[in-house]
């Protein structure tokens, strides 16, 4: 199960966040902050999973925005990498050629795309098909009411 | 949804801020403007201002006043404002939140809502932020969407069934019927939901799993079905379908297969179908080839299966992708232990790892290559790791030194080269290593009594190289005095011969110890070491002396203490130098150690007629040890026998410092933590005595014949030991002697029991008795030691009785004393 995935910017601002544990705002605040510090200083064409306290993180870097996500020990680091690629897809079929800055001004759709994807630190659904149709069937629905 | 261009605008202004304080003036002004708004109730402007609270919120300024709305916004009709209500709610309240409750009615309507979208968000918040009461309230709704409504309802109904099952572990009986039912689902979210719940279920109760164990064909005619299927666009990821369903089903293959013969023949066949025929080349199928080789690794497979899997991950550590390399290598650790044979294979491509560039992926080689070393391959690998141990950056050094030792100690092939080894490391990683190394190595070279030659050679040139390894320098220091003979006869079969003479040895070692580089404890050794050489060599017997004089009146206590009983011991007491410098045994290792305990103790003058109990804060068992040199001494011209005292544990203490004279070791006095060391210095008395000097007594009473002396023992903040020792120089022995002790009122007193109560005359022996002082309420000190002991007595038939006020305690410092009582 996933714990939380974040999102942010190589400055270090934070651009999305999901939590699939409950956590005190302060630990959340923190741990963003440790987050932040670890993979900003990887360098480039290092491994993409760190070891952090008891979890496993596994991190990539797309344009100008860090993906990061922390498994138990018995996740699949490589499907991790996968499930992070998947999201970004599923942006970029949304927004068409995705960039940072959509994700800024419409976070919550981002956030929308990605309730329809993980569930409960879980993958709910594999087919890209089937989550771009239910996006759109909700946005239908929220204009039309 | 229009566009919320409000959203948008504010966004692009915080984003316009030139500075944080600009930024948080917007931020203020926003927020108010929110909680205006919320205050006006429902105008369909609800939904843009949580949302923009929810932007306000990432940025990271608080956001609670917008709890409330959320739950309002909740409960409204629109779709809209419960899409934004409901994220709201996820990401501003979790179940610690007293208004999570609230939402728990709203969840419960909206799940039987007849829109699915309306559904889908009530269970999303119920699985991402549901507390264990919500779970219970709403289990038996979720647990009938699982069984009745569309795919896209029952995969989210699952996820949020594992989630309350987490949550709730009792509930779990409820869920598992239905959970069996689901693995019959063609829908594949449904399927990768009812394999997580299954999953979850088996993990929490042991029943389960044996009921679920008879599911495993229909998996693996699932898993056959993915592996074989045609291209499938929905679920293709590089050419691997629905490689999330395969790992998924993979691991719960692990969990039923475990430990059971039954479910692995079920699974064998397949595992290796997938192992064989999946394709690596991008990430997905490699994801699922590293989850097949877990399952193989963990279920009962037949051997050729795991010969399968371990190749596998030996393939992946060719992958020049940094990834699979760090992946194959954390399941290599996991697997080294049962299959070393088979990891062996593979050791060659795990050494060349080592000088990857990527740290992670060096410090699992490390502990792979650690793990692989073995009796046959020692030598290679010794050789590949004492390359890496000069390359290795700085986080591994410590944990690379440990480990070469440990692999040394182990299979060494032969004593020499277990010697080369340890010198090598410290050559190149000396500041890395622990404590221990240096009493070790010497341990081991006592040992090794054929080398002995060859090793003082090699320190001596190690030592002229280079003086900055601290441990380096120690050891080589000890073995310049102890084995300077050998050095200086210049002649050794394994080495090429190098003539080195007297004055180059006492450079050596004079360098050491005026260099600014060397610890205090470096320097110690290298003065004991100096101080030896002058009974093995013959010429320069002035220059050691005078350099031991110049020490006496170093800074350094330590040095300045050695020094000056260097010195005595050429002056006074040059006879005994050559027994006292003699060679050390060979120590055995791991006895335990005696420590001096941790107060600075001392002995106090036994005689050889009455050795007296020695009391607080002393040696317990090298007490014996004083008085076997008691012994041994008796008056006589004997040589001393370095008592065989075993010394060296790895922590060694000051122990070692009994035998400092006799050419022991000299532990780091940062190592051990006795205040004060513990130099032995025997000489001859008609009391044969020995003094240590820790502790001066001062006399506090002389008074016809019987005098009184003070000293202090052990003294603490709240606490101060001291004894009394009397002594008689009359004629007569003084008999029915007693001491009373009176104290202010702040300072508790407590007397121990005196030694005795008769004091022969003559001083041929004393009384003592100690006193304990405890001041709990740290009363200034001069209060503190004020103490007014009466004294009673009789000598000759006559009783005595008299007073003395002590007002001041001697202090426990560290002087040295030699002069006979």
């Amino acid at each position: 199960m996933m714990h939380f995935l974040l999102l942010f910017s190589r400055q270090g601002k934070l651009r999305l966040q999901k939590w699939f544990l409950p956590l005190p705002e302060r630990d959340r605040k923190k741990i963003v902050k440790d987050m932040t510090t670890m993979m900003l200083a990887r360098k480039p064409r290092t491994c993409n999973f760190l070891h952090w306290k008891d979890l496993k993180i596994v991190y990539k870097r797309y344009a100008s925005l860090y993906f990061c996500c922390a498994l138990e020990n018995q996740d699949n680091e490589l499907l991790a990498l996968e499930i992070l690629h998947r999201y970004v897809e599923l942006l970029d079929k949304y927004f068409g050629n995705v960039c940072e800055l959509d994700i800024i001004f419409n976070f919550e759709k981002a956030y929308f795309i990605l309730d329809e994807f993980l569930m409960g630190g879980e993958i709910q659904e594999t087919s890209k098909l089937s989550i771009a149709k239910s996006i759109e069937a909700s946005d239908m629905l929220q204009e039309t009411e | 949804m229009t566009p919320s261009v409000r959203l948008q605008e504010m966004i692009r202004v915080i984003r316009s801020a030139r500075t944080q304080g600009e930024e948080r003036g917007i931020i203020q002004r926003e927020c108010a403007d929110i909680r205006a708004q919320f205050r006006q109730g429902d105008n369909g402007e609800r939904s843009h201002s949580l949302a923009k609270l929810l932007y306000v919120h990432m940025l990271g300024y608080p956001a609670h006043f917008g709890q409330m709305e959320c739950v309002r916004l909740i409960a409204s009709p629109r779709y809209s404002e419960k899409r934004i209500g409901y994220l709201g709610a996820m990401m501003l309240l979790d179940e610690k939140q007293d208004a999570s409750l609230l939402i728990t009615n709203s969840i419960k309507n909206d799940l039987s809502h007849s829109s699915q979208y309306v559904q889908s968000l009530a269970l999303c918040t119920l699985a991402c932020m549901g507390s264990a009461e919500m779970c219970r309230d709403l289990a038996p709704e979720i647990e009938r969407l699982l069984r009745a409504s569309n795919s896209y309802i029952k995969k989210k109904a699952t996820l949020c069934a594992v989630h309350i099952i987490k949550k709730v572990p009792e509930l779990a009986e409820l869920f598992t019927p239905s959970a069996r039912t689901l693995l019959s689902e063609k829908n594949h979210g449904v399927l990768h939901g009812a394999v997580v719940l299954i999953t979850e279920l088996c993990k929490r109760n042991p029943d389960t799993l044996d009921q679920f164990r008879k599911a495993v064909p229909e998996l693996v005619q699932i898993m056959k079905g993915l592996v074989t299927s045609s291209y499938s666009p929905e679920h293709n990821v590089a050419g691997i379908s629905d490689p999330f369903l395969q790992v998924r089903i993979l691991r719960l293959l692990r969990i039923l297969g475990h430990n059971n013969d039954t479910a692995s023949d079920a699974m064998n066949d397949l595992l290796a179908q997938v192992a064989t025929n999946t394709d690596s080349s991008k990430t997905a199928g490699s994801a699922v080839l590293y989850e097949t080789v877990l399952t193989i690794m963990d279920i009962n497979s037949e051997s050729g299966l795991r010969v399968l899997a371990v190749n596998i991950l030996g393939r992946f550590l060719l992958n020049n992708d940094r990834n699979i390399r760090y992946i194959s290598m954390t399941s290599l650790q996991k697997i080294v232990q049962t299959d070393h044979n088979a990891v062996q294979r593979h050791r060659g491509t795990i050494v060349d790892c080592l000088k990857d560039q990527d740290t992670s992926v060096k410090r699992r080689a490390l502990e792979l290559s650690l793990a692989l070393v073995s009796a046959v391959n020692i030598r290679s690998m010794m050789k590949e790791l004492l390359i890496f141990l000069s390359f290795c950056p700085p986080e591994l050094r410590s944990q690379t030194a440990s480990g070469i030792f440990n692999a040394a100690e182990r299979y060494s092939p032969s004593k020499r080269w277990h010697i080369d080894t340890i010198l090598h490391v410290l050559t190149t990683a000396g500041g890395d290593v622990r404590d221990e190394t240096v009493p070790n190595l010497i341990q081991l070279i006592t040992t090794a009594s054929e080398l002995h030659c060859y090793t003082v050679h090699k320190l001596y040139r190690a030592l002229v190289k280079d003086i900055a390894q601290q441990s380096l320098v120690q050891v080589a220091c000890w073995c310049i005095g102890e084995y300077g003979d050998l050095l200086l006869k210049g002649e050794c079969e394994e080495i090429e011969p190098m003539q080195v003479t007297e004055d180059d040895v006492l450079d050596a070692l004079e360098t050491v110890l005026q260099s600014h580089m060397s610890s205090p404890a470096t320097r110690g050794f290298a003065l004991t070491a100096t101080m030896k050489l002058s009974t093995r060599i013959t010429d320069n017997v002035d220059r050691i002396r005078s350099i031991v004089s110049i020490y006496g009146s170093c800074i350094d206590l330590e040095l300045q203490q050695r020094a000056v009983e260097y010195n005595a011991l050429f002056k006074k007491y040059d006879h005994m130098r050559a027994a006292v410098l003699e060679r050390m045994p060979v120590m055995d290792k791991n006895l335990p150690g005696h420590t001096n305990g941790d107060t600075p103790g001392e002995i106090k003058e036994p005689d050889t007629s009455k050795p007296k109990p020695v009391e607080a804060g002393l040696l317990s068992e090298p007490a014996s040890q004083v008085c076997d040199l008691l012994d041994l001494l008796g008056g006589t011209d004997t040589p001393l026998q370095p008592s065989p005292a075993p010394t060296s544990t790895p922590t060694t203490t000051s122990s070692a410092d009994l035998l400092d004279l006799l050419g022991g070791l000299e532990p780091t006095p940062e190592l051990t933590i006795p205040p004060a060391p513990f130099d032995l210095f025997v000489l001859k008395d008609k009391h044969c005595c020995v003094y240590v000097h820790v502790v001066p007594t001062v006399s506090v009473y002389e008074k016809n014949g019987l005098s009184l002396k003070i000293q202090c023992d052990k003294q603490t903040e709240t606490e101060v030991t001291v004894s009394l020792i009397a002594s008689n120089s009359t004629q007569n022995d003084i008999t029915n002697f007693t001491l009373q002790a009176a104290v202010p009122k702040s300072v508790q007193l407590q007397m121990k029991a005196p030694s005795g109560n008769v004091i022969p005359a003559h001083g041929l022996g004393q009384v003592t008795q100690t006193v304990l002082l405890n001041n709990p309420n740290k009363a200034s000190l001069p209060c503190f030691r004020f103490m007014r002991i009466r004294v009673s007595y009789s000598n000759q038939g006559a009783m005595h009785q008299d007073t003395v006020l002590i007002d001041s305690f001697p202090s426990t410092a560290c002087q040295p004393s030699i002069s006979p009582l």
